[in-house]
């Protein structure tokens, strides 16, 4: 049945905010800490485990593809509620650090991506020289591509 | 006639919303296919479309929920509030393979710190390079600048004034729209095309509204990897800010 998934969904969702407060009060922060993430992963995990388990028919999963079609809608109705005006009133400061910080972090990403797979690849028992490695990486580029292509919901 | 089917609109607020937005996406769809050939994504111009909205929405009614706060408009609050917002988010982790997720996670931790840092320093170097020289605001805006949310709570525990705080609100907020409209264009020419790097991205990133938006524009694929890192980013801004960051601000200034 629709409603299952929408109660899986619904029941991780609570679990997971819930987690992420109790975590925000043990480190002293009055913040929610990963919430929403725990929620993710919580239903990555309950959903593999009844997928495996032939659990999940059709029906029941469409419960949580709806709400994950309506991701960019809803996204666009955030758009449409954010206070922009208040950040134009905010002037030159606000626009200024922010696009600072945006344009650092957006330079750090391609930076850290492949310092991360350098060190994954160091404890390869053959110690090769750079073109080896760079074959490497760029085999691995195309063998990641199709994962990221295949249909989400393909086990 | 016409005022008996306004007084419905604002009556079923959330439903007018649900036929807004597919109306606004419709278009923008179109757009994005006749004028730009499909170059500039449709949902991107969607919510491009939506922060213009926002904006004279603010404008016209003062208040700060942007087009939501147009009582005809009410609905996109409930539509885009947080509560619908993180479950389609949770949504989109559905089927998700948790290899993926656990390959990139050191990565991801590691972007978390140095985006919650590097923000921090950006905020803090433009208020100093606008004349601030005491701690308290450079750190509250340095800590707006990290999230919106983050500069608040920042600020009131160091006890900033609250046009300190206004500020650090806008920072945030300003961040949360460009990550929104340039992470499209950025995608290309950094790597942000695989779960890897968009756990990166959303670790350095860490606005959830601007993750979400930006992700959404690039490729949907991507959003549940950078969404997962971002929602820690706040709490760990939260966690900083007010404590190892002032008082590093104090030592330096």
């Amino acid at each position: 049945m629709v409603i299952y998934g929408v109660a899986l969904l619904a029941g991780c969702m609570l679990v997971g905010l819930w987690a992420g407060d109790v975590l925000g009060m043990l480190l002293g922060v009055e913040s929610n800490v990963g919430g929403v993430g725990i929620a993710m992963l919580m239903l990555i995990f309950l959903g593999g485990y009844l997928m495996d388990k032939k659990k999940m028919p059709a029906s029941t999963e469409s419960g949580i593809t709806f709400w994950n079609g309506m991701y960019i809608p809803i996204v666009v109705a955030m758009a449409a509620s954010q206070n922009v005006a208040a950040a134009i009133d905010g002037g030159m400061i606000a626009l200024l650090a922010s696009l600072l910080a945006v344009v650092a972090s957006f330079a750090l990403v391609p930076c850290l991506n492949r310092l991360g797979r350098a060190k994954s690849e160091k404890p390869r028992p053959e110690k090769d020289e750079p073109t080896a490695l760079k074959q490497d990486t760029r085999q691995r580029k195309s063998a990641s591509s199709p994962v990221s292509a295949r249909p989400r919901h393909a086990r | 006639m016409i005022e008996s089917f306004l007084t419905q609109l604002e009556k079923q607020h959330l439903i007018a919303a649900f036929a807004l937005v597919g109306g606004a996406m419709y278009l923008s769809y179109l757009i994005s296919d006749k004028l730009t050939r499909g170059r500039v994504h449709g949902s991107a111009i969607a919510i491009m479309v939506g922060l213009a909205l926002a904006y004279f929405g603010g404008i016209y009614t003062g208040g700060s929920k942007g087009l939501a706060d147009i009582s005809l408009f009410a609905g996109l609050g409930l539509m885009g509030g947080g509560m619908l917002r993180d479950l389609a988010i949770i949504a989109t982790a559905y089927g998700v393979r948790f290899q993926e997720i656990r390959e990139a996670g050191i990565s991801g931790i590691i972007a978390l710190f140095l985006g919650v840092i590097i923000s921090f320093i950006a905020g803090v170097a433009v208020a100093y390079a606008f004349g601030y020289r005491d701690p308290v605001s450079l750190t509250t805006i340095g800590a707006g600048t990290v999230t919106y949310i983050v500069g608040p709570i920042a600020g009131a525990s160091i006890g900033a004034p609250s046009d300190i705080i206004a500020l650090s609100i806008a920072a945030g907020l300003f961040k949360s729209i460009l990550v929104m409209i340039l992470t499209p264009m950025a995608a290309r020419h950094i790597g942000l095309d695989n779960p890897r790097s968009a756990m990166i991205f959303g670790g350095l990133m860490g606005t959830t509204s601007g993750v979400a938006a930006g992700l959404a524009a690039t490729d949907p694929k991507l959003v549940p990897y950078g969404a997962m890192t971002a929602t820690f980013y706040t709490g760990l801004g939260a966690l900083l800010a007010p404590s190892v960051l002032y008082i590093a601000v104090r030592a330096v200034f």
